[in-house]
Formats: C-alpha cells, sequence, structure tokens
C-alpha cells in the first residue's frame, strides 16, 4: 500500500529494502501491516464432506458485506493456491472480528481436499477483502427469499444470519438442496433458527433421501408456492451448482429478472480448457482481445501491437514473465499444463489452451 | 583469439552426428526431474534462508548501535556482513532469476524482489538474467566480461588504459556494488557515442534513487541512531559493504574467468541451437568446489556450470544435480571447470595481470614483467587459500 503514514514510511527507510513487514513476518506472520492474513483459530468438520473454519484475520483486513466473497490463499506443497470462499459468519465492520467459511471437499480438488485434511488451529491463511456484487444491499430488501444447494449456502447463511441478527419482523425464507440430511452443510443451526424465529421458514429438500424433508427433488416451480412470501415480490439471492442456478433463472425469466441475484460456484479444476488456436486472448490492461492463434503469447501480444518486455525468448531470463489472470495455459519447455488462476507465466514459452486472460 | 566451440579429444558418444543435441535432451531431462521433484522442500529452504538474513541484519545492526565497545564492533560487522552477502547472492541472486516464481508468493517473485546493494533489481534484471545468461561469454555481448573497464579476453583489442586492469580490478572489487549498479549505463558505448546519454535518463534516475536510498540507510540513519559514537556503526556498514563486494566479485569473477573457461564469437553462436546453447553455458563457465556453507555464501554461484544450464531452478538443488552433469560432461568429452577457490581465483588475478600487457610484445624485457605480474596472481592465490 503506497498510502502509508510517514512514521511508517521513515522506519520502511530503516528496513529498507525488505521493509518493515519483512521483518515482523519472521517474528509472527500476522503482524505484517500490507498484506490480509488470518490465523484459523477453530476447524470443525460439520458434515463428512465439509469443514468450517474459523479465522481470526490481523489488522489489514476491512471486513466484508453479507453475502460476498474473500479470497483465501494455502500453501500446498511451496505453491500458494487461491480459492474464493463465501463467509458464513454474519457481516461485521469491527476490525479483527472473526469470520467463519465452510469448505466443500470437491472430488479431486487440492485446495478443498487439503483444507479439509491439513487445517489446524494456528494455520495461517493469506486473506482478500470482501469482494462481488452478490451481497445483502441497503437498505435491506422487505421480504427475502434464499434459494441454496451444495457449498452455496454459505453466502445465504451469511445473510440469514445477519438478517436474523438485527430483525425478527421481516419475512425470510430459504429453500435448502442437499442430497440427504447428513450431507445439509449447518442443517442444525438451520433448524434451531426455523424454530425460535417466527420470521424465518426454512424448506428443507434432500434430492437423494425423498421424504425425509419438507420438499421432494430438484429445485422445481411447486416448491416456489410453499416459500411464502411469495417469490414474485420478494428480493432473491440464489446460490448453487449450476444446475441449480439454470432452473432458478427459468422461473425469473419475463421481467423478474431484477428481482434475482445468482451467485455461481465452480471449482477451478473444473474450468473448461480448449485446444490451442480455438479460444480468445485477452491482454486485459492493454484491453485487447484476439483470437488464439496458438503460437506463444509473447509473439500473440506483439502481433496485437502491445511492446510486451521480453529478452532471451527461451524460457530462461523470465524478463516476459506476466501475470496469467484466468485460463489454462500450456509450458512449451517443459509441457506442464496449469489452470491455476492469478499464476506468474513465461509468455514467451506459454500458449493458451481456450480462452485466457493475462495482466499485460 | 576466439576460442573455438570444437570439442575436445573426441569420445564415442562425441562422434554421433549430433551429440550436442543428445547433450542438449540430457541437460533438458534433468531439467524436467528437478522440476517435478520442486516443492514445499525448495520453499521451506528458501524462508528459512531468509529468516537468518534477517536476524543476522538485526543483529548486526543491534551489535553496531554499541559499536563503541570493539567486540560489539567486530561481532556487527561480521554479522551485517553476512546477512548482506546471503540477501545478495543466495536470496536476492537467485530469486530475482525467478527461481521461486512458482511459489506464487509475490514476496519471492523474480519481478519483484528488491535486493540490499546499490544496483536497482530492474535494471539487474536485464542486464544479468537477459543479456549475461543468454549471451553468456559472447565478447560485445555479454558485458559482464570486463564490466566494461577491464580486459579479461584477447578477443578484446589492447591499449595502454589496460596497463591498469590489475589497479581497475581492485578498485571494481572493493567498489563492485556501484560498479554493477552502473552496469546497465554501458559507460564505455556512451564515451564512444554509440548511444546518447538522454537514452539512459530513466536508468540513472532509477539508479540515483537506489544508490541515495541504500546510502541514507547505512551512513546517515543507522549512525544517527547512535548519537555521538555514530562513527562506529558508520565505519562497520561501510566495512560490511566493502567486505560483501570483495566476495561477490570474486565468486563472479571464479565463475567466468578462470583459465579454460572459453570465449564466443558472435558469429559463430549466431544460429544455435538449444544442445549448442547447452554446451556453450559449460564451456564458458568454472564451478569453485567447497562445502555445503561455502556454497550457500557463494550463492550456489560456485556451481557455476548448473548455475548457466538451469539459471530458473533453484540453486539449493545444483549441487545435487552436478553429480549427473558431471558425469554427462565426461561422456561426451566437455571439458568441466571445477577447483577450489584459491586455484581458481589465482588463475583470474594471472589473466588480468596477464591481459593488461598486449599480446604480442617485441622483446624480453616486457617478458620480465609479465613474470613478475603472474608471480603476484600466485602469491594472490596462495594468500587466499590460506585465508
Amino acid at each position: 500500500m503506497s498510502s502509508k503514514p510517514a512514521s511508517l514510511r521513515l522506519l520502511d527507510a530503516f528496513a529498507g529494502p525488505h521493509g518493515v513487514d519483512g521483518f515482523l513476518e519472521q517474528v509472527d506472520p500476522l503482524l505484517v501491516t500490507g498484506e490480509c492474513r488470518a490465523e484459523v483459530v477453530a476447524v470443525e468438520h460439520g458434515t463428512e464432506e465439509s469443514v468450517t473454519l474459523t479465522l481470526r484475520p490481523n489488522r489489514a483486513w476491512k471486513g466484508f458485506r453479507a453475502g460476498q466473497f474473500v479470497q483465501v490463499e494455502v500453501e500446498i506443497d511451496g505453491v500458494r493456491q487461491r480459492r474464493c470462499y463465501s463467509p458464513a459468519s454474519a457481516e461485521t465492520e469491527e476490525p479483527g472480528a472473526e469470520l467463519e467459511i465452510t469448505v466443500k471437499r470437491h472430488p479431486g480438488g487440492r485446495v478443498s481436499n487439503f483444507l479439509a485434511d491439513h487445517a489446524r488451529p494456528g494455520m495461517v491463511l493469506g486473506l482478500g477483502q470482501g469482494e462481488g456484487e452478490f451481497g445483502l444491499p441497503r437498505p435491506w430488501p422487505d421480504s427475502i427469499l434464499l434459494i441454496g444447494g451444495g457449498s452455496g449456502i454459505t453466502p445465504l447463511m451469511s445473510i440469514l444470519r445477519t438478517v436474523l441478527a438485527a430483525d425478527r419482523e421481516r419475512p425470510v425464507a430459504l429453500l435448502h438442496y442437499a442430497p440427504d440430511p447428513e450431507r445439509a452443510i449447518y442443517r442444525a443451526e438451520l433448524e434451531s433458527l426455523a424454530r425460535s424465529r417466527p420470521n424465518f421458514r426454512l424448506l428443507r429438500s434432500y434430492t437423494r433421501a425423498p421424504g425425509a424433508g419438507d420438499l421432494d427433488g430438484h429445485f422445481s416451480p411447486t416448491h416456489l408456492p410453499q416459500a411464502e412470501p411469495c417469490f414474485s415480490t420478494a428480493e432473491t439471492f440464489a446460490c448453487g451448482p449450476p444446475a441449480l442456478l439454470d432452473a432458478v433463472r427459468g422461473m425469473w425469466a419475463n421481467g423478474l429478472e431484477h428481482r434475482l441475484r445468482v451467485e455461481s460456484f465452480v471449482p477451478p479444476e473444473l474450468l473448461p480448457s480448449g485446444e490451442p488456436g480455438e479460444g480468445a486472448i485477452r491482454f486485459a490492461e492493454s484491453e485487447i482481445e484476439v483470437a488464439d492463434s496458438g503460437a506463444p503469447l509473447l509473439v500473440q501480444a506483439e502481433e496485437a501491437g502491445i511492446a510486451a518486455e521480453y529478452g532471451c525468448r527461451m524460457g530462461i531470463c523470465h524478463t516476459c514473465t506476466c501475470r496469467k489472470v484466468a485460463g489454462t495455459h500450456r509450458n512449451l519447455v517443459t509441457g506442464e499444463v496449469s489452470s491455476t488462476a492469478d499464476e506468474e507465466i513465461q509468455l514467451c514459452v506459454s500458449a493458451a489452451l481456450g480462452d485466457l486472460t493475462v495482466a499485460l | 583469439m576466439t576460442t573455438t566451440l570444437s570439442p575436445p579429444t573426441p569420445t564415442p558418444a562425441e562422434t554421433a552426428p549430433d551429440w550436442t543435441e543428445s547433450f542438449g535432451a540430457e541437460m533438458d531431462a534433468i531439467r524436467q526431474r528437478l522440476l517435478a521433484e520442486r516443492g514445499q522442500h525448495d520453499a521451506d529452504y528458501i524462508r528459512r534462508l531468509i529468516r537468518v538474513q534477517r536476524g543476522l541484519e538485526v543483529g548486526g545492526r543491534a551489535l553496531l548501535w554499541a559499536g563503541v565497545l570493539p567486540p560489539a564492533w567486530l561481532a556487527g560487522t561480521a554479522a551485517l556482513s553476512l546477512s548482506k552477502i546471503l540477501d545478495n547472492m543466495e536470496i536476492g541472486h537467485n530469486v530475482m532469476h525467478g527461481q521461486y516464481d512458482w511459489m506464487n508468493d509475490p514476496k519471492l517473485s523474480g519481478k519483484a524482489f528488491e535486493w540490499d546493494t546499490a544496483c536497482p533489481a530492474d535494471q539487474w534484471r536485464h542486464s544479468h538474467n537477459y543479456m549475461h545468461h543468454t549471451h553468456t561469454n559472447i565478447v560485445g555481448k555479454d558485458r559482464d566480461i570486463g564490466y566494461g573497464i577491464l580486459r579479461m579476453s584477447e578477443e578484446q583489442p589492447w591499449s595502454p588504459y589496460y596497463l591498469g586492469n590489475p589497479v581497475w580490478a581492485t578498485l571494481l572489487a572493493t567498489f563492485f556494488e556501484y560498479g554493477v549498479a552502473l552496469h546497465d549505463l554501458e559507460v564505455e558505448r556512451l564515451q564512444s557515442g554509440e548511444v546518447e546519454l538522454a537514452e539512459k535518463r530513466g536508468l540513472i534516475e532509477g539508479i540515483w534513487q537506489k544508490v541515495r536510498r541504500q546510502a541514507l540507510k547505512d551512513y546517515v540513519l543507522f549512525p544517527a541512531l547512535s548519537g555521538p559514537f555514530f562513527a562506529f556503526p558508520l565505519a562497520g556498514n561501510a566495512t560490511a559493504n566493502v567486505v560483501r563486494n570483495l566476495w561477490a566479485f570474486t565468486i563472479i569473477f571464479c565463475g567466468h574467468f578462470p583459465e579454460g573457461t572459453q570465449e564466443f564469437s558472435e558469429e559463430e553462436t549466431e544460429n544455435e541451437t538449444r544442445g549448442q546453447w547447452y554446451h556453450r553455458q559449460v564451456l564458458g563457465s568454472a564451478n569453485l568446489s567447497g562445502g555445503p556453507l561455502f556454497h550457500i555464501l557463494a550463492g550456489n554461484l560456485s556451481f557455476q556450470i548448473e548455475h548457466h544450464l538451469f539459471p530458473d531452478l533453484p540453486a539449493n538443488r545444483y549441487a545435487e544435480i552436478s553429480v549427473d552433469v558431471q558425469e554427462a560432461c565426461e561422456r561426451y568429452g566437455i571439458p568441466y571447470n571445477v577447483g577450489p577457490l584459491h586455484r581458481q581465483f589465482g588463475s583470474v588475478v594471472r589473466k588480468i595481470c596477464r591481459l593488461a600487457l598486449p599480446d604480442r610484445l617485441p622483446s624480453a624485457s616486457l617478458g620480465v614483467a609479465r613474470g613478475a605480474l603472474g608471480g603476484l596472481g600466485r602469491t594472490a592465490g596462495r594468500l587466499l587459500g590460506r585465508a
């Protein structure tokens, strides 16, 4: 951060070139002032497939709005991996307030399985500020309908906890989809809230355990009338797997779109990757997009008229190293394929597999 | 005279028509193996080193604050010298090569790292990572050959200025951080009028900013903390900078200039294949033998050959792969230049002295001068070996 107070700038002059943080983090990684980090203070395995982490952020964290997501960074085998998680705790502006994230295991998911297996109190994670447009607007809507499936319950949980903590009148309803009661994240707390709060209506549907919930099967139009307040007047928030969101979007067509807010959770491992020459290359900072020719990204940047820095053009000198924002690339020297977002890549020896964005 | 690329004594492996390509393939295989193994072990290694360096820096500066007491001054100066050596060599140089980019840690990103020396990191990345590592030992392209002020190759035409070669080398060694800082300015090309001063304005501004910050910290801010005893930390900081300069110069010059390392011309390296590029890296580099602590203090540039083959792989792995590289070089009959510090440095000193004189001398009197300079080199080598 550039807008540091004069006292910190003087300290940085003493501590240069590594800065005060370069020394503070040797004492305690949470002491750094320029980087947001959080310590895991509690780990709870709510279901077999999920783990709930309570995080205590350092002073650099500014909080989030209910429904927003944060980026969480964890080091696995020496490599920092970043994923987006929506905090499930109530929103807060109190500095240093704890937040809660719930991580659901994805088959083959590197980060979700790592956290489910290895998260322990005392572990320090990287943390981003609250991001995203999906969130509880201000002023709060008169009535609120929440539709969630799988780990999509997490941002809805935050909205629910935020509203119910402050308001005993405003009607709130939740359509909660899970395969069976055992895999329904936050089931116990939701059931307890439904019993104690007359303004909260909970409708559970267990898609693989018919009869176990209040509703049966996947989301369908017949589920809505039971979720008073009426869906056409409530502000609706939906979050979950793509199939659920597609079904919900279908219902909110015909002029009701403005009352629906959706957030899609797609684990990065499942992002589609294409063949060389198939997708589009976006040079984000230059605001240029070109059809991928299959050539190394450096060549394509130059052909698009971008004065990219380069040196050896053979993968040695790292002069052309640039951040890949999103997409899948292949390293032409090592053959390694990676879909990691926000990753430094060497443009001269990298080619795109499908759509790809670089910060150039 | 430029030494040509033709391989020495033929061996069976070498008689294959495209032996450089199969040598290159073997080097690529070593690279792939290391990439596959790279992980937590390497991340922990570099973090541990940074931890040691930060500890030495804090400890050194704290001791120098009380530098009026002689034991504190000595210990503080030693700790700060070590801190600067670690920061510049095993940490800074290697991180800035992108050796730890794969960790995705912004603090260890080769493009963002800044080090505790006069040279701005971004200028270093250009002159070193690109110019020197891509064009290793190509006279006219690799500006590390003599840093624009020394004659380190017969290929550089002699002039009376080079009679001062040993003096210039001593000055460069003492003020090495400033020599490196001015590297990208290409002072000799400015003098010859090849480049305009205006083109270099941005670079000069960058160097000035960095030199000023470094000088402010070492020669004003920290000494000021000691009040009336400011001279002690000031002298300690200056000594630490010079110790680091001498050490870095020694290690770096031993990497490319001992007898046996070869230089190349632009013509013979045109349209080089990957295999030929690997071959040139071995021929143009020399290793230093020593123990693990020596290799860490040398920033693992004591494995200069492995570093030049794989500049962006974590340097803490050079020791283990050097066994395979040396074995492959033996099979292909490629000379693998390795020796202890005193021998390699003695050889560098002899070269600096020899090249102070023109290559073809008419009389015996100059032969005597050559002998004297050579003797000087050997003495220096022996002294260093004993130290």
